[in-house]
Formats: C-alpha cells, structure tokens, sequence
C-alpha cells in the first residue's frame, strides 16, 4: 500500500487487524461478509464442477466418462451444494451481511456473535455433507425422497445431517436481519425510507425463520427412520413417502424464494443506480415482497400433482401459486419502468441486472405453464422444469450475484475491477447460459425425463448444445474470477462512491472504517433520490 | 410436443400453444421495452438530470391486473384438462401395473403377465391401478402427456383412450436408483382383433426352454446382467454355469440349479463377494416354473 490514495492509508476494515487468527474470530460483519464470499465461491467451484462433469457424460447417449452410479452422485452433490451452499446464503450471507447493517447505517449487526456462529454453522454443515463422500457418497438427489433415501447404502445420513446443520445457519443470520432491520436503523431512516434491497432481505429472513425449521425437522426425521427404524415415511414399516414430499417442500418451496428474492433487492439497486432515476414504484416493489414471502407458503403442493396428492388439492396449488405470478410481474413491470427517460450506463453491473431481466422474465412465463396444472402432468420431472429453474436460479440469482459483487466491489475492496474482461464474463455467461438451457426447454416438451444417466437417441443433439453451452458459461465464471483477483491485487483505486450511488454505503470510505461510518449518518429522505 | 395420441393430448397442446404465444408476447413487450429504453436512455454526458417519477397508479393497477386476469384463464383451462386426466372411466380396460427396481410389469384380468411392453386396443379407454414393490416410480407416456407416480404401499389410478395405433414409449420419472434412466416400457396400441388375439395366446408358443429364458433375459436381468463377460450391477451370465462362485460370507457355491432357482426368487440368501446385497428384488412369485427351467436352460447355453 505504498502508493495509496489517502483514503487507501486511512484504517479500514481489512488493514485493522491482520492475521488468520483476527479473521477466524471478527465479529465485525464485513469481514464475516467476505468470509462467506470464500466460502461460496469455494462451493461454487465445486459444485460447478460437478455441472461440468454431468453435461460431459450427457454429451453422447450412452456411457460416456462415468458410470450410473457416479452420475447419480454427481447430480446429488451438484444440486445439495448449490442449493444449500452457494445459492441460499449467496446474497443474503455474503452481500447482505456486508451491506445490509451498512445501508441501514448501522455499526453492525444487532447479535455480531450470533453472525460469526452462522458462518460456522455453514462450515461445518459442509464438513460433514463433504465428508459423506467417504462413506461411497450420496444418490438420492438434492431432494432426498423416501423411501429410495431410505434404503439407498451410503453417505445420506451424513450429507442430510449436513444439509441440517447448513439449516442454522440459515436460521440465525435471518434472525440477526430481522433484528437488525427493527433495531438498527440510523436516525430519520423509517420503513418507507429503506433501500429495497433491504426490503428483499427482510423478507427473506422471514421466511429463513419460519421455513427453515421445518426443514430442519423433517431432515431429523429421516436421520431417525434410517438409523432408528422409526417407520415415518417407509411403507414396510407403516409410514407413507408422500408425507415426506409435503413436508420437505413446506420448507423447500419458500426456500425457492429465499433463493430469488434477495435478487430482486439487488436488481432493484443497480437498476436505480445505472439509470440514475428514483426507482418506479418503490412502494409496490417493497410490498409484493413481502406478499411473495406470505403466499410462498401456500404453495408447496405444486410441485405434488402427480404425486398421488388428491386432485382438489392440486387445484387449490395450482390457483394460489398462479398469485404469486402477479406480484413477480409487477416488479419486473417497475424495473423495465425505471429504465424509462432514465440515463442509463452500461457498466458490468448494470449488464448483468439487464440479463437478469431478460433471463428471469423467460423464467417466470415458463413458471406460468408449470403453474397450469393440466400441462403441469406433461412437463413435471421433465428436462422442461429443469429448464424453469436455472432460468430462475441461475439466470436469477446468480446473474444477480455476479451483478452485485462488480457493484459493491469497489466498496468492498476500495478497487476497481478491470471493466472489460467483467463485460467479456458477461457475454459468455449469458449466452452460454442461453445455449445450455433453452435447449433443455425443448428436450422437456419431447418428454425427456430429468435425473436421466442416458437417454434415447433422439434427445441427442440437443444435449450436444446443451453441454458446449455449460462450457461456455464455465469458462465465463472462470474469466469472472481472474478478473476480481486481479481486481483485487491491481485494481485502480475506487474512491467513495464510483457509481454515484445515492445508498448509505456510497456515503463511507471505500473499503470502509471498521464501524462503517466516521459520523453517524442522518437520513433526510428516500434512498434513491436523483433530482 | 411428441405426436398427440389421445384427445386429451390434442387438448393439452392447444392450451400449451396458447400458452408459449402469450409467452412470447409478454416476453417481446418486457425484453423488447427494456433494450428500447435502455438504448433511447443511455446516458450520453454525466450529470445528466432525470425526471422523478415516484409511480403511476393507473398504469400499476393496469400490469397487476391484466396478468391476474391472463393468469386465471390459464388456471381454469388447465384444471378442466385435469380434471379430464383424473376422472377415470366407467368400463374401462383394466390393468394392474407393478413397479419395481428397474422394470414395469402389467398384469391382465386374465392372468396374463407381461413386463417391458404391454398392449391395448384402440380408441377403449384403459385404466391403470399402479403399486410399486420398493421405491417411488412414476409412470410417464410422452405421446398422452400425462404421468402418474407409483407409490409403494397404496394404488394409483392412470387412464387413456389412444386413438391412434402405435408403439408410445413409457419412461419412469421419479428418481429410483442407478438404472433410473433404462426403466423403460413401450405401450403398443393396436386394433380390437390383434389386441384378443395377443391376449388370448399362449406367450411362449413354439418357443424352446432356453428361446423362453433369452426373452425373459432379455426384459427382465439385462439391464443388470449381461451375457458378454462385462461386470454390470450384478454378475455376468457369460460362463456363469458350473462355476464356484464365492460368496460375501466366505463360502463357496456352485451354479447349479439350485443355486440359480435360490437366487431369483431370495437374492439375497447367497450373495456373491463383490456385489452388493440387497439390490436384487425378488422375483418370488412372477415367474412361472417353466419360465425358471427357461433361465436355467439359457444359463446352461452361455456356458463357455
């Protein structure tokens, strides 16, 4: 740091303390923020991996680099690591953490201690499902249905007791939001004054609460039924495995949500930042989130219709889940609405907010036909909903992800990033992420099932093109990564507020004192004031 | 979509079609309004000044509820189609389905048992009444987009009226194991007459004890067994007969009659080292006598 700028000398939250040791133990939470930035990205690669590995056996019908075995191993892994550690805490435990105390003006988060157990929790949740792997691994998929979990011979105590411990985690920082969101808030920063991205945290950590218990609940059950032989869910000892399903997508549906709604609070950021305009319908964006975390949790049935559920049943599911298309269309109508006669820039973050427009929107209209409860019985464990929900998570979540670490990344590290090779990562996710999944949507309506080791023929050509695009979007998330850790290393100095955010945390230092701000800052009006 | 065979399926690609061009409409007015902004406002000088436009209660009130209004259409539609799919007939053909790790077996009124394929007339209505032996299955004709899964312990209901004769492929659609993706069946719809025909007829007509064995092979063990000497789920039949096998509790046996009649209907008293125990169903019941003396011919003729 020899030549830095003057606000580089000034100590901040990076330089405060140095040592493994002073990392291990922070309880300041932009630290624990970066730690779980780590952490994910650790499992992302893994997991990614695994999605790599899985489109190249699916490259040519037949066996191609594995066996059934292990491709059923590798798409459990692919889908438990990336559910419940990458795309889970993603925004809320990474970016959350770091800038949520920070755009309400707070120190901290109300229970810091709290917030460093949480990142343990996802460590050593991990440990343990990581380690099942010696234990011949896990094949139930990420899903875990009985009574195949049951009686399948392996690691699946292990990655469900795993996947249980991740569930704290979950649990505790949703608390601590919820807490701090109340508590914390700096002087004249009432409800309506929050940023949205606030909002979209607070909602989730709702649902973090509630939801994830139940998870938790049924995870112990089926611990209890394979070493106990408590019959809960298997039929040859009285129980009933569709009571599984119910309980495990009481949980797993909200958590759809608490995937894809701390993305919206990110969209809604870059989209009033790169316009330079008041977000459109503030208040109607803050609401439908809430109203998405409520109706989230009526759900769950739809994704029971053929599961034998009773057919009054699947009705009701499939109307109430039709209600929460309408509040998911009303956010994408005021961010489209936002761009309007605003001054619109296209820097790397913006790029992906537009991409995650483009790719959500295709996500939500096949959303709908799924919610049809009639085509519903063609496309359900079809290629077609698998197709649905990388639209949803990837193109979501993930495009929303990569948006917010090249927003705040100046922020964080007080450096920029080089900004073409972070548009270059954007073209090819995007694309490739286009030439994977589309495909798939198409493979669905022939009536290609999912969880498929092999297939017919006729399936072949479209999983060719499938897998180049998987590729295409491995080799962007790779350029992705060079270009923060060269960020990181060599970037130019970033300066306060390099995007002319109007959020509180373009008002600190960049990267920021320890206790966030010099002063403690007063709020006056609306976060996204541009007039 | 695969070719429609049923009304029904004539049904759902219409609702299906109505659906992927409203679709396309909402995604050409989002995607197509988003790039025209975003290229007609793109910033041309810093500083620009942009107008403050907090919201706009009519045109809000108008993208919230013309969607509900889209969205209740579909809702409705689709619940007839459902409703269609799950109102089973009076007087249908009925067949009982048995699921079991890694194959589909459809047992007739009259005692006839098929696995792997089965028929039906056309344009009858055919019920299905499912079960499943070990794990969840789901059973899923592309051709009558519909599907049903297979719980053990209970029944579940499936029906269709194909209209059109064919040979319609059968997936199984719920996770169930390493041989998830070979859990095959073809459904062969053909006229009234070839269906008595069938139906009627003695299934091992003409055929040798060991010709008896190689069908049964071949429906039934080759997705875990094969006849090449390749090591698979379970052991090759190739050079099997006569052998000492040894087993995981240290024994040895011979392959003889016995052993391999044991083997089909208790796998799991004898098993071989190197294998793993308790992945072999039991074929206890489902195989007639004359069908084992055809397996236990078929082995004695891949004796090297």
């Amino acid at each position: 740091m020899a030549t830095a700028t003057a606000a580089g000398a000034e100590k901040n939250y990076l330089n405060e303390k140095s040592g493994l040791w002073s990392w291990l133990t922070t309880l300041d939470h932009k630290r624990i923020g970066i730690l779980y930035m780590i952490s994910v990205m650790i499992f992302f690669a893994i997991g990614g991996t695994f999605a790599m590995l899985i489109r190249w056996e699916l490259f040519s019908a037949g066996k191609n680099i594995m066996d059934a075995k292990l491709y059923n191993q590798a798409m459990t892994f692919h889908g438990a690591i990336m559910v419940f550690m990458v795309i889970i805490p993603g925004i809320p435990a990474f970016l959350g953490n770091f800038f949520l105390p920070m755009q309400l003006g707070a120190k901290d988060v109300a229970f810091p201690r709290v917030n460093l157990m949480s990142w343990y929790c996802l460590i050593i949740g991990a440990a343990v499902a990581f380690f099942s792997l010696f234990y011949n691994g896990a094949d139930t998929g990420w899903t875990f249905y009985t009574p195949y979990s049951i009686n399948t011979q392996n690691g699946t105590v292990l990655l469900v007791t795993g996947a249980f411990i991740i569930g704290f985690s979950s649990i505790l920082t949703g608390l601590n939001f919820i807490v701090t969101t109340h508590k914390l808030r700096a002087p004249g920063m009432s409800f309506w004054r929050m940023p949205l991205f606030i909002w979209a945290l607070y909602s989730t950590a709702l649902l973090q609460v509630l939801a994830t218990p139940v998870l938790g609940i049924t995870l112990l059950l089926l611990t209890a039924e394979r070493l106990l032989g408590v019959g809960i869910f298997d039929p040859k000892l009285g129980g009933d495995p569709v009571l599984f399903q119910h309980f495990f997508w009481f949980y797993s549906h909200p958590a759809v949500y608490i995937m894809i709604l701390p993305a919206f609070g990110v969209v809604s950021e870059l989209i009033a930042t790169f316009s330079r305009k008041t977000i459109f319908g503030y208040k109607a964006i803050a609401l439908s989130s809430v109203g998405i975390a409520i109706v989230s949790f009526f759900v769950w049935g739809h994704h029971m219709f053929v599961s034998g559920q009773s057919q009054v049943a699947g009705i009701i599911f499939s109307f109430l889940t039709m209600l929460v298309g309408v509040p998911t269309a009303i956010k994408v109508f005021n961010w489209v609405a936002t761009l309007y006669r605003g001054s619109v820039r296209f820097d790397s973050p913006m790029l992906f907010a537009l991409g995650f427009l483009f790719l959500f929107t295709i996500g939500g209209v096949t959303g709908i036909m799924l919610a049809t409860v009639g085509v519903d019985v063609h496309f359900h464990d079809t290629y077609f909903v698998v197709a649905h929900f990388h639209y949803v998570m990837v193109g979501g979540t993930l495009m929303a992800i990569m948006g917010g670490i090249y927003y705040w990344f100046p922020k964080m590290f007080g450096k920029m990033v080089n900004e073409f090779w972070a548009r270059i990562s954007f073209v090819l996710i995007f694309i490739g992420f286009n030439v994977t999944f589309f495909p798939q949507f198409i493979l669905g309506a022939m009536g290609m099932p999912r969880r498929y080791f092999d297939y017919l023929v006729e399936y072949e050509s479209l999983n060719r093109i499938s897998s180049v695009g998987a590729w295409t979007i491995g080799v962007g998330f790779l350029i992705g990564l060079s270009v923060m850790v060269h960020g990181w290393l060599r970037g130019k100095p970033a300066g306060p507020n390099p995007w002319g955010g109007k959020t509180l945390e373009w008002q600190t230092a960049s990267p920021p004192p320890h206790e966030n701000f010099h002063v403690q800052p007063v709020v006056t009006a609306g976060p996204y004031e541009y007039r | 979509m695969p070719y429609p065979a049923t009304d029904i399926a004539h049904g759902v690609d219409t609702l299906y079609e109505f659906l992927l061009i409203a679709s396309f409409i909402s995604c050409v007015l989002v995607i197509g309004g988003l790039i025209l902004f975003a290229m007609k406002y793109r910033r041309r000088s810093e500083g620009e000044k942009t107008p403050y436009i907090s919201h706009n209660t009519t045109l809000e009130f108008l993208w919230s509820f013309i969607p509900f209004v889209i969205f209740m259409v579909v809702f409705v539609w689709g619940w007839v189609i459902f409703h269609q799919f799950r109102s089973m007939p009076e007087n249908a053909l009925e067949i009982t389905v048995e699921a079991q790790k890694w194959d589909w077996t459809f047992v007739y009124k009259n005692g006839r048992r098929t696995t792997g394929e089965f028929y039906v007339p056309v344009n009858e209505p055919v019920k299905l009444v499912m079960t499943s032996k070990d794990v969840l299955h789901s059973f899923f004709v592309p051709a009558f987009r519909n599907k049903q899964d297979v719980i053990p312990g209970r029944y579940t209901t499936y029906w269709f009226k194909a209209n059109t004769e064919g040979n319609f492929q059968v997936f199984c659609t719920e996770y169930c194991g390493d041989k998830h993706s070979a859990m095959l069946a073809k459904v062969h719809v053909v006229s009234r007459e070839k269906f008595d025909e069938w139906l009627g007829n003695e299934p091992y007509k003409g055929l040798s004890l060991v010709e008896i064995g190689k069908q049964i092979h071949q429906v039934r063990c080759s997705v875990c067994h094969t006849v090449d000497g390749a090591k698979n789920v379970g052991p090759s039949f190739a050079g099997l007969w006569g052998r000492e096998e040894k087993l995981q509790n240290g024994e040895a046996v011979k392959v003889d009659e016995n052993y391999v009649r044991e083997s089909i209907v208790n796998p799991a008293a004898k098993v071989v080292s190197g294998f793993p125990a308790g992945v072999m169903p039991t074929f206890a019941g489902q195989l007639t006598e004359q069908e084992l003396s055809g397996m236990i011919e078929f082995l004695k003729s891949l004796k090297k």
